[in-house]
């Protein structure tokens, strides 16, 4: 065996900028620290937080690299610098981070997984709108459509999530005290999350989920636990479930959805698209890439994708379901509300007529709530 | 993405207003503010939590005073302490209770009361500690406290599951709800191992029960928070819900697969924590033979043990629909009985339902 043990990682989850991840984050940093164990801070955004800024002294911070881009330089992790020095721990703030093109990988959480795998334990912070299946549960709370997501396998493979939790009220009150963000980008966050019921709604968001990472992790000690023998696995309904992936702009959000419901069930997920030839060739390209867009999102959320071969949608998706012991098919909403069956080319009407054992979802448009 | 719509602009509120609209309720209600920091066990730093807030409002020149402190105290706190003001706990025949009295005559701005469920000793004015509470707050003094939860009067049940351990004294959970901000504190479940070390079986099983208990304050301090949003819409006149809280409601037609999908809502239920309702819209003209299907469907929902809401309106689809928006249901459970009659489908209280349900997901059951 040459390859080290994997590093541990632990995620300190919030649900705004304020609440105290960072600060929480480094104190546990500065508790180890004087416990003797060998920890460096590989990534540090210290927002004029003064507070915050102050829990880093004594501790090694190592330089960022600087990634020229266009006209301008940006500063990002040195990932390489943190290997070389290989530390027992290293602290990296904001996990969803996107790094500026040009770096060695496009995403933060992408080089603390090159940092775990080298057997360094990784410390990091991470709001809960930034957790891929609940993208459109955030844009229905705060009308805003958060890009930077982390997948959630990555989350769920973490050690610990850790909720930081303050009350949105005193949140608030730091805000108001110039706390979280200096004046001008104040007013700026006052814009979008910082309302008070979205702040609401994201926290009970954070505690559910972080009570959720709770309830995964006891299952999977149980499992490791038992003898794996079948009287186990068997007292327990197998679910599986599966997504028709289409050209349709919606299909990312059943994609999410699905795999949202698969994890709480600790069901299996696979996403599938239907076409005449069994590729995607005889598509124009516009639909072509639409497709491939959505099979390549459910393959990053570890999602197994294929693609049938099939003149008729509904039929073929029934029959791969049969074949393949799936009790659940997840589909998009019709565009229209009424239409002739034979005529339409919407497979839902379809699909619920065939699938006689199986239990079909159809998932719900989620648009921002009006405020 | 998002669109700008000058309505919204009116109604946006900065926090300044928001904080001055709470302040102004409470300033007008005259009651002290009560907050309340939720542990899962001792040794998550509850006491440090709070006692560091405690610090951080004397610094910025509030009148704090320490009612309260649980007697054996963790070494980190020490140095908090010494820099508040204690009132000592008064001996009362054999035991010890908080010094009312004096703190209401002494009138802080805020008091500070570690451990909530503590009976008092016979012959005060109050049985127990969180009714000493309600009268400073009653009295305009803010309370910040600490409660771990299986001092919930409401979770000793489940907690003893757990635990395996009884407690006597407990605190009602109408009363931590009546908080006016609760936060939970919480850490890994090794974080409390360290100050005991024990054999590694132990350990483990230790942890695994911590973990529950971890996870139970979790969903409690979630569904206190759903219900103080759901108050906030309320009283906003908002109409929509967040679905944040996956609310499941299992619709009863005469011929629904009820077992099947009671106990698939009860999967679904327990695991995203959620709420399962069920219904049913009273028919007219119902035909004998449908009116026994239904009947045999209630007994199964009620045996389940299930609370059904009978609906009444003119149209089934468009009252259950109704019902399940102001609800803020997330998933609505629906049997779809015209298999194979493709061309019924159209127009069918069941087609609406499938067709309409905007803003939940529907799920359709084979039967």
């Amino acid at each position: 065996m040459t390859e080290p043990q994997r590093g541990k990682l632990k995620i300190f989850m919030g649900y705004a900028a304020g609440v105290g991840k960072t600060y929480k984050m480094l104190e546990e940093a500065q508790a180890l620290k004087a416990a003797g164990v060998d920890i460096v801070v590989g990534y540090f955004e210290p927002h004029g937080r003064k507070e915050t800024i102050a829990k880093t002294e004594g501790l090694e911070i190592l330089p960022r690299q600087n990634i020229p881009y266009r006209d301008s330089v940006f500063e990002e992790m040195n990932t390489e610098a943190i290997l070389a020095r290989h530390p027992q721990v290293c602290v990296v703030d904001e996990f969803p981070h996107t790094n500026v093109p040009g770096s060695e990988r496009s995403k933060r959480w992408e080089d603390v997984e090159v940092l775990l795998a080298a057997g360094i334990d990784v410390l990091t912070t991470m709001n809960i709108q930034h957790l891929e299946s609940l993208n459109d549960h955030v844009w229905q709370i705060s009308g805003i459509r958060v890009r930077e997501t982390v997948p959630d396998w990555v989350v769920e493979q973490a050690d610990e999530v850790v909720m930081v939790d303050l009350t949105p009220r005193a949140l608030l009150n730091r805000l108001q005290r110039g706390v979280v963000y200096e004046r001008e980008k104040a007013e700026r966050a006052l814009q979008n999350f910082f309302r008070e019921q979205t702040l609401v709604a994201l926290r009970e968001l954070a505690l559910r989920q972080a009570a959720h990472e709770v309830e995964h992790r006891i299952v999977d000690e149980e499992a490791r636990l038992l003898p794996s023998d079948g009287a186990a696995a068997g007292s327990r309904k197998h679910h599986r479930i599966l997504v028709l992936v289409s050209a349709d702009p919606k299909t990312a959000m059943i994609i999410r959805r699905a795999k949202r419901v698969s994890d709480f069930l600790g069901a299996e997920c696979f996403a599938v698209a239907v076409q005449p030839t069994g590729d995607l060739s005889s598509l124009a390209a516009a639909d072509r890439e639409a497709i491939e867009h959505h099979l390549n999102f459910a393959r990053n959320l570890h999602i197994e994708t294929r693609i049938l071969e099939g003149d008729d949608v509904a039929a073929a998706l029934v029959d791969f379901g049969r074949r393949n012991q799936v009790t659940q098919i997840f589909l998009t909403r019709p565009r229209r509300k009424t239409w002739s069956p034979a005529l339409s080319r919407d497979p839902a009407q379809k699909v619920i007529g065939l699938a006689k054992d199986m239990l079909i979802v159809i998932v719900s448009d989620r648009e921002p709530v009006a405020q | 993405m998002r669109t700008s719509r000058t309505g919204r602009e009116l109604r946006r509120k900065t926090p300044e207003e928001l904080l001055r609209e709470v302040q102004a309720e409470e300033a007008a209600s005259g009651k002290g503010h009560l907050k309340i920091f939720l542990g899962y066990a001792s040794g998550v730093g509850k006491s440090f939590r709070m006692l560091d807030e405690a610090r951080r409002r004397r610094e910025r020149g509030q009148d704090v005073v320490v009612g309260a402190m649980q007697p054996k105290l963790p070494a980190e706190v020490e140095p908090l302490l010494q820099r508040l003001e204690v009132l000592p706990l008064k001996a009362v025949g054999d035991g010890t209770a908080m010094d009312l009295d004096t703190l209401l005559h002494r009138h802080p701005s805020v008091c500070i009361i570690d451990g909530l469920a503590y009976d008092n000793p016979p012959g005060l004015r109050n049985p127990t500690r969180w009714q000493d509470v309600e009268d400073l707050l009653q009295a305009g003094i803010n309370v910040i406290a600490s409660i771990n939860i299986q001092y919930i009067a409401e979770l000793r049940e489940q907690v003893e599951a757990i635990t395996g351990k009884h407690v006597d004294q407990t605190v009602p959970l109408s009363f931590i709800q009546s908080a006016d901000e609760i936060e939970i504190v919480d850490a890994p479940a090794e974080a409390p191992l360290e100050r005991s070390p024990d054999e590694q079986v132990q350990i483990q099983q230790r942890q695994e029960r911590l973990s529950k208990l971890r996870e139970l304050a979790l969903v409690v301090t979630a569904d206190i928070v759903d219900s103080q949003l759901n108050d906030y819409l309320e009283r906003h006149g908002i109409q929509q819900h967040f679905g944040a809280h996956e609310r499941i409601l299992v619709c009863i037609t005469p011929r629904a697969n009820l077992r099947e999908m009671m106990e698939f809502a009860h999967i679904i239920a327990q695991r995203f924590h959620g709420e399962l309702i069920v219904a049913y819209v009273r028919q007219a003209n119902i035909s004998p033979e449908d009116q026994s299907a239904l009947d045999a469907r209630l007994a199964i929902a009620n045996a389940a043990g299930a609370h059904v809401e009978i609906l009444e309106g003119e149209d089934p689809a468009e009252t259950l629909l109704d019902f399940a928006r102001s609800r803020g249901i997330t998933q609505l459970f629906v049997g779809h009985s015209q298999r194979g009659g493709l061309a019924r489908l159209k127009g069918s209280p069941l087609d609406k339902l499938i067709w309409e349900g905007r803003g939940m997901d529907v799920c359709v059951f084979p039967q």
